[in-house]
């Protein structure tokens, strides 16, 4: 398959009427990794879920294209099937439905053509085999869908599905927010074994803390709905540095 | 990608129904004289005939109930009380009528009995067309019958329990059953006799404006095991039809009973069913009851908790959509010390329809050490849609440990968004988080029912979004 590209153009997002991204444009392709920093209430991860079409987020203006093709007018199962993808910051729980049961289903929904479904056995060697790569007890599967799973288990699952639904274009929400170092070396190990000419990363977070193990090759500042400065890894770093009272100050002097 | 296609106007696929062919059909009306004929017709003993004489004094002396669902639609002029399809009922499938035997190949029973059962009933109207029980369980000495036969050929042991449990007096529809009824199964398990699969019997009604009176009988023996399925279906017509059982069990000291249930009658029949059972000492009633279709259900599993450790289990779930009511709930008493027991309700609402939990948990002063936990959860689909929860607690001994817990759901946008954003189109992620919210009541059934029951309501689901 092609390389992936996706473009954000002048984008505008409002939530019960209040305008949250205003202006916002970026183009991640396949073989890159994108870091999206700024400080909580940017607006960040209103762009995570206006990406994946959550119904709350109305989209105001501008455009949101894959591959050249419209994403506004998809629902978010469409885009799913279209390879984008979202590690969520906060996965839902869904009680009574096994793990094992939600990952066939969308294993199935996202690779499955009309009558090509996985078979069941087919389908548990290649979930133990990724399960091990992530460290994640078998015993997971059997477990409710993020029901009682601690910060780490979740982050962990987010990262298990991605690399079972080989997405395209992958956000990653504050995927490090709650880990502690170990977890935090496992799930960006887990995420550079995919790296790969077709999946474009778009990584959101507060703290640079997760670049060290990632690596973008771009850094972009966000701030009250914009990305104000974009750059190399360095810029993460200066950021780290001086924080971000000093793009504040910088931006409105 | 192809998505599936959703009709929205899906149809019960159930609905098809037969012409008549019958052998008698009573017109309709309830009389002395036909309460006494159909005695006559089926060649009963004295005790029978003035049982239901007596019972159809007490019907007719009695209210209608007012406590519930509204049953202000049912006619009692307005219904057949008896109709018999066939001379005599099969023993192979071959010696069923060829139209009824279609109409089971359609539901799939001939089918189901190959493949999982030990041991058949099909009842279609008011008598049982097909019986056969496996071999070596009748070599055991267990008896599964249909109820008339067993009033025949086991009177002793039917005269002993019948009524005893649910006497014609306990309610209106009690005692209507108790004046009419006809069919229904009979089952004995001699004692420390485990039955490892399920018996099941099948009731269809086929007629318009028909009544469905079966009465089933159950006795575990001390020490024995008997898991019973029961699965019911019916034609669409524009008017009302009833059906209205009795199911009465006996487990002695010891014995488990499972009695399960998966009730999908279609929009237009009132089913108002009395089901109780008494445990005795260290006995294990469990009933898994499941109720989808139906206009109005009205019914109550109970157990009669009457010996030191013995223990009830009511474990349901209720569908409501457009026009229907489903009032279900459990009655639990326990009158024996350490005794024990778990009441889990699972309702869903959609289109309008209303569910509504309603429960009973008496403690008696002789219960000391009781244990009782009850927990209603519903599930709302939209703002028209209605979940009561009304739950009655008598608790006359200070010594035992209650627990009672309710929520009321929705299914929420945010699950939805995180099953869409994995694929799943907006039907197939309603569906996952309903069989979600089922999970504890389905993974008690045996596979091939618990698909069957996911089927069932995804059909009901259908349509139900976007």
């Amino acid at each position: 398959m092609a390389r992936p590209t996706l473009e954000i153009r002048d984008l505008h997002v409002s939530i019960e009427g209040k305008e949250i991204i205003r202006g916002l444009s970026l183009t991640v392709r396949g073989g890159e990794v994108h870091a999206i920093m700024g400080p909580n209430g940017s607006g960040k991860s209103t762009l995570a879920y206006t990406l994946m079409g959550h119904p709350r987020y109305v989209v105001e203006d501008g455009e949101i294209l894959m591959d050249g093709e419209d994403v506004l007018e998809m629902e978010p199962d469409e885009r799913a099937r279209r390879g984008l993808f979202l590690a969520f910051q906060y996965p839902v729980e869904i009680p009574g439905v096994t793990v094992a049961n939600f990952l066939r289903t969308a294993y199935n929904a996202i690779h499955g053509g009309e009558g090509e479904e996985i078979s069941v056995l087919e389908f548990h060697k290649l979930l133990k085999k990724h399960m091990e790569e992530l460290q994640i007890d078998e015993s997971f599967a059997s477990r409710y869908l993020n029901e009682g799973f601690s910060g780490g288990e979740k982050k962990r699952h987010e990262i298990l599905q991605m690399a079972l639904l080989k997405p395209r274009i992958a956000v990653m929400d504050e995927t490090d927010s709650g880990l502690d170092i170990d977890a935090l070396k496992i799930v960006a190990e887990g995420v550079n074994r995919q790296r790969s000419d077709e999946l474009g990363v778009l990584v959101i977070t507060h703290y640079q803390r997760i670049l060290r193990y990632l690596e973008p090759d771009y850094v972009h500042i966000m701030l009250d709905g914009r990305i104000v400065r974009s750059g190399g890894r360095e810029l993460a770093e200066e950021l780290e540095e001086k924080g971000y009272d000093w793009l504040k100050s910088e931006i409105s002097a | 990608m192809a998505k599936p296609v959703i009709d929205i106007d899906q149809e019960y696929r159930y609905g098809f129904r037969d012409p008549e062919q019958y052998v008698f059909k009573s017109g309709k009306g309830l009389s002395r004289q036909l309460v006494a004929e159909i005695s006559e017709m089926k060649g009963e003993p004295e005790w029978m005939r003035e049982f239901r004489l007596k019972s159809l004094e007490t019907f007719l002396r009695k209210p209608m109930p007012e406590w519930g669902a509204d049953l202000s639609g049912i006619d009692f002029d307005n219904i057949h009380y008896y109709v018999r399809p066939a001379e005599r009922k099969g023993r192979s499938w071959d010696e069923v009528p060829e139209y009824i035997k279609r109409t089971f190949d359609r539901l799939g029973i001939p089918e189901a009995e190959r493949k999982f059962l030990a041991g058949v009933t099909a009842q279609y109207e008011s008598e049982v067309v097909y019986h056969n029980i496996r071999e070596d369980l009748a070599k055991q000495g267990v008896i599964f019958c249909d109820t008339d036969t067993a009033v025949r050929e086991y009177p002793d042991l039917v005269r002993k329990y019948i009524g005893t449990v649910v006497p014609p007096s306990d309610n209106k529809f009690a005692a209507l059953n108790s004046a009419v009824w006809s069919g229904g199964s009979f089952i004995y398990v001699p004692p420390n006799t485990r039955v490892e699969i399920p018996l099941q019997a099948y009731f269809r009604i086929n007629a318009e404006n028909m009544g469905q009176f079966e009465r089933t009988l159950i006795i575990a023996d001390e020490g024995s095991f008997v898991h019973y399925v029961e699965g019911c279906t019916a034609p669409i017509y524009s008017t009302d039809s009833l059906h209205s059982a009795v199911v009465e069990i006996i487990c002695l000291k010891g014995s488990r009973v499972r009695y399960t249930t998966i009730q999908n009658w279609s929009h237009n029949v009132y089913n108002l069913v009395t089901k109780r059972a008494v445990a005795y000492e260290d006995a294990t009633m469990e009933w898994v009851d499941g109720n989808i279709g139906s206009k109005v259900t009205m019914k109550y599993p109970a157990v009669f908790l009457m010996g030191k450790g013995a223990r009830g289990d009511v474990l349901s779930i209720a569908f409501a959509s457009t026009g229907q009511h489903q009032d279900a709930g459990a009655k639990v008493v326990h009158n024996a010390p350490y005794t024990s027991s778990t009441v889990t309700s699972k309702s869903i609402s959609k289109g309008g329809g209303t569910t509504t939990y309603r429960g009973l948990v008496r403690i008696n002063p002789n219960a000391h050490h009781a244990r009782c936990t009850v927990k209603c959860d519903a599930l709302l689909f939209d703002d028209h849609s209605k979940a009561e929860t009304i739950p009655y607690m008598d608790i006359l001994h200070e010594d035992v440990a209650i627990e009672h817990e309710a929520t009321v759901s929705k299914v929420r946008e945010d699950q939805l968004f995180y099953l869409m954003s994995r694929g799943l189109s907006e039907d197939e992620a309603t569906m996952m988080v309903v069989q979600g919210f089922l999970e504890p009541f389905t993974k008690e059934l045996p596979m091939e029912y618990a698909v069957e029951l996911n089927r069932l309501i995804q059909l009901e689901m259908e349509g139900s979004v976007g």
